[in-house]
């Protein structure tokens, strides 16, 4: 028991873990900050430098003193690290402004004004699609899929189905990492430049900086400091802040360390996307779906970032765990003049799933169906193909789930208990339960992870222990504590033994980014199987029995490495025999393997007041092998709780393309109080991929609780609901129309 | 210049006495981070709202954010730091490790201090006192369940046995 315990958990209790902002440096370091756009869209005609302050003691930075190239390396070209005339969201950096004391800073910035032409900019999906304003290189659409099985049109045109029509929509969401966005950067003629940060995917950052410095590879070093959350704010944000940073210490010859205060790293770094789906269904009379078209529409804001796979991910995942001949599924990322959407936990599928899942409690009721009942006659199950030509292969069984969700939380009696206490008039409280039944595929979508190529290395050590070099980062989610069970059950070893290499991209390979469910199941599993060769290597030159004892391994790698050079094992990612994706037909295995779940909420909404509050919750997940029972609990319930935020709390508040609330006091998270408690039931059925069959499981939370909530709102108050976050007063609207 | 001129503020901090010079609208976070550099105390958020700056101004839990320094004159204070050499942490730093109670561990420090009030202003919270009590600190990672248990688990120790070990 005691092994399985966080293994950096007492340095982060007692205060002593050092984050980026708390580390101290050897040399003098100066402070940077980005001079930022004031509208959401203009020509910049000027920059004017206020003659009153001696500008000789800043380090300033424009596009013209950019080496390399002005574009964040990402999927597309089109974002700059500063805008060179067109701007094109509120925020937008312009230029980058260093000076050794902060205040000095803060007032040199304060002399520094732009002139700017402004543009009409173009603020919501509707916009972006009329075509008014023509905003991102030729068309406003930064990406489109369509997924297409049988003929839609004939079902909806034949007449012998009911026909429900119905628009979603979801909100943008915070990522809201407690540790804001920071790093330090160093450049040395010699060494390169050297990027210290609170980040998920170094060599995301790797790669951006030898595009933006126009230095070689070995040039550039990123080293990632203990991170204080992610959730995907931290996978391309790190790329643009570590740029300006690292351009501003390229011209300086110093240290440069930014760090965002909450206000910034709130109106200028990534949000979740916000989404409008549109379904339209033909169904007989036991609720069976005959046909199915679902319109997804993505807020990508200013620039392309990772809108193209975020998009894919929900077009993916937007029509469940259900099976359907006709089904058709148009998804299309728009650009508007927000801030760049970005990465955000469930990566589009938690906006698509909240559509479908609430539709389907929508077509029970005008059926006089249950949810129940809507779900259980459309279920896909094993052998089934999905509407993108997935042939499901494992064991699918979401009655089976649905059932055991239900006895837990005695669903039937409390459904019955909640309408006898909901018939008192005199009682403004009504209680609803409310649950949604959903996937989440583990891993890059399609070929993602054939392109990543992801690599992992271990070696054995002169003082007898094993250590694991991956670019894996530990975000809070518990890596360093997975790779060290996986290596430590492999070889037999004390966890003590196994020594997690520290995430510096002149030390690691490439593991590929911490994203997308994939650090256990993708990364663990080289991880094993580099843990696996090297115990085949000791057996095989006699230096370990097959029967060896845990306590010999130390000794024997001492003996091998006192007669060889190095015990080091290299392993990459090889796709598993029988899966396949066709990138061309936007078809085929979308993901290796998924996470089934079911998740239910009860609430209670003060009919008076309009709050609602989530009383009871459980979130019931087939993940094959749980690694560590305490961790994977803690990511579940954490997700859950963020998702109920997306439901009920988080409202990005723009004005004119600025985000107005960007602070804590007026952007509201779930805090203790608001928190119910949550039952965690895993299920480990399928054991086919992943170290011990483990699946993903980082994102799959956020997926379920939106959907649930609000279908247990829409029980226990009648009154259907189509978008989130739903505040009070939406509610009241809602109830009131 | 403006900017020069510092205040000196005299304070006892983990039960030792530091003289500090400050500017004077620097706050009892900067000097514990910045000129102590007890960097256990985290920057959340800096309005008052997060939690991860708590500390223990003469005994009781305040956001050091929000504590301007010239107030913090004459004080006694109690960071992470000093906290974590107390007998009655042990208690606690077992039952955060044991039952999850930190992942990210940006927000724990201040959940510690939060949980320590806890204890000595309270005997045997329930549950529900227990979810009252750190409601003023944030968690994004945990979904707080777990820091719940940790300190439901940290006070069913203690109760078992007084000297909390």
């Amino acid at each position: 028991m005691q092994e399985k315990l966080r293994r950096e958990g007492l340095a982060k209790i007692r205060g002593e873990t050092k984050y980026i902002d708390d580390q101290s440096w050897p040399h003098q370091v100066i402070f940077g900050m980005a001079i930022r756009s004031p509208v959401a869209r203009g020509t910049l005609t000027a920059i004017e430098f206020d003659q009153q302050i001696d500008w000789s003691d800043f380090c300033i930075v424009t596009p013209q003193d950019i080496p390399g190239k002005n574009r964040i390396k990402m999927i597309e070209d089109d974002w700059p690290y500063l805008a060179e005339d067109q701007i094109n969201h509120y925020g937008e950096p312009i230029l980058l402004l260093a000076h050794p004391d902060r205040q000095q800073l803060q007032r040199g910035a304060a002399h520094i004004t732009l002139q700017i032409d402004p543009l009409p900019p173009v603020l919501t999906i509707e916009e972006s699609l009329s075509e008014q304003e023509i905003i991102w290189q030729k068309g406003n659409t930064f990406k489109s899929y369509q997924i297409k099985r049988g003929t839609t049109e004939s079902i909806f045109s034949s007449g012998d189905y009911q026909i429900f029509e119905q628009e979603y929509r979801t909100g943008a969401q915070e990522q809201l990492y407690l540790e804001p966005n920071g790093v330090v950067a160093t450049f040395d003629p010699e060494l390169g430049v050297t990027i210290y940060g609170s980040l998920q995917c170094p060599y995301y950052v790797d790669g951006a900086m030898a595009t933006l410095l126009n230095l070689e590879k070995d040039k550039v070093r990123i080293v990632q400091s203990p991170t204080g959350g992610g959730f995907g704010g931290k996978e391309d944000y790190p790329s643009i802040l570590a740029g300006h940073a690292a351009l501003l210490a390229l011209h300086s010859k110093q240290a440069v360390k930014m760090i965002y205060d909450r206000k910034e790293d709130m109106a200028v770094t990534t949000k979740r996307h916000p989404s409008r789906t549109k379904i339209k269904s033909a169904h007989d009379k036991d609720g069976k779906i005959a046909a199915i078209q679902i319109e997804f529409i993505l807020d990508g804001g200013a620039y392309a970032t990772l809108s193209e796979v975020v998009l894919s991910r929900g077009a993916l995942h937007c029509f469940g765990p259900y099976f359907c001949q006709h089904v058709q599924i148009d998804a299309k990322a728009v650009a508007t003049n927000h801030p760049p959407n970005g990465a955000f936990r469930g990566f589009g599928a938690p906006q698509s799933i909240f559509a479908m899942e609430r539709h389907l409690d929508l077509v029970a009721a005008k059926l006089k169906l249950t949810p129940e009942e809507v779900r259980r006659v459309n279920f896909i199950t094993k052998g089934q193909s999905s509407c993108f030509g997935q042939t499901f292969r494992e064991r699918v069984d979401y009655h089976a789930l649905m059932d055991i969700v239900f006895e837990q939380s005695d669903f039937h009696n409390k459904q019955q208990a909640f309408q006898k206490y909901n018939a008192d008039p005199s009682n403004p409280v009504k209680k609803g339960i409310g649950f949604a039944t959903f996937l989440h595929g583990s891993g890059f979508t399609g070929s993602g992870e054939d392109y990543l190529a992801s690599r992992c290395t271990i070696t054995a050590r002169q003082d007898g222990k094993v250590e694991v070099l991956a670019s894996s980062t530990e975000i809070g989610q518990g890596k360093d504590t997975i790779f060290t069970q996986i290596v430590a059950q492999e070889l037999k070893l004390p966890h003590h033994q196994v020594v997690i290499a520290p995430v510096d991209t002149s030390i690691v390979p490439d593991s590929g980014p911490t994203v997308a469910s994939r650090t256990t199941m993708i990364v663990g599993n080289l991880v094993k199987q580099a843990a696996a060769k090297l115990r085949d290597q000791l057996i095989e030159t006699k230096f370990l029995a097959s029967n060896y004892q845990p306590t010999q391994v130390a000794g024997a790698i001492k003996n091998y490495l006192a007669q060889h050079d190095t015990l080091t094992i290299n392993t990459q990612y090889q796709r598993p025999e029988g899966v396949a994706w066709d990138d061309q037909s936007y078809s085929g295995d979308a993901y290796a393997t998924y996470a089934w779940a079911v998740y239910l909420a009860e609430v209670e909404v003060d009919t008076l007041t309009y709050q609602t509050r989530v009383t009871n919750f459980y979130a019931l997940q087939e993940v094959g092998k749980v690694v560590n029972q305490i961790l994977a609990q803690g990511q579940i319930e954490g997700g859950v709780v963020q998702g109920i935020g997306h439901a009920l709390y988080e409202h990005v508040l723009h004005q004119d393309g600025r985000m107005i609330n960007n602070h804590l006091t007026d952007y509201i998270i779930p805090t203790s109080i608001d928190t119910p408690p949550i039952k965690v039931i895993f299920e480990e059925w399928n054991r086919q991929y992943g170290p011990d069959g483990a699946k993903g499981i980082g994102e799959l939370p956020m997926d379920g609780p939106a959907p649930a909530v609000i279908n247990a709102v829409v029980n226990a108050v009648g009154s259907q609901v189509y978008a989130i976050p739903m505040l009070p007063e939406n509610l009241m609207e809602a109830m009131q129309s | 210049m403006e900017f020069n001129n510092h205040i000196t503020i005299t304070l006892t901090i983990n039960g030792e006495q530091q003289q500090v010079s400050v500017p004077p609208m620097a706050r009892l976070l900067d000097i514990i981070r910045n000129k102590l550099e007890l960097t256990g105390t985290k920057e959340g958020c800096g309005a008052g709202e997060c939690g991860a700056c708590a500390v223990l101004l003469d005994g009781k839990m305040v956001n050091s954010c929000l504590i301007p320094a010239i107030q913090a004159n004459g004080s006694s204070v109690y960071t992470i730091e000093g906290l974590a050499q107390k007998e009655e942490f042990n208690c606690l730093e077992h039952s955060f490790h044991k039952k999850g109670g930190t992942q990210c561990g940006f927000c724990t420090p201040g959940m510690l201090i939060a949980s320590y009030q806890l204890i000595k202003d309270k005997s045997s919270p329930n549950r529900e006192e227990i979810r009252q009590a750190m409601a003023g600190n944030l968690c994004r990672c945990t979904g707080h369940q777990k820091i719940i248990d940790s300190v439901a688990d940290a006070i069913e120790q203690l109760t078992k046995s007084p000297e909390g070990q």
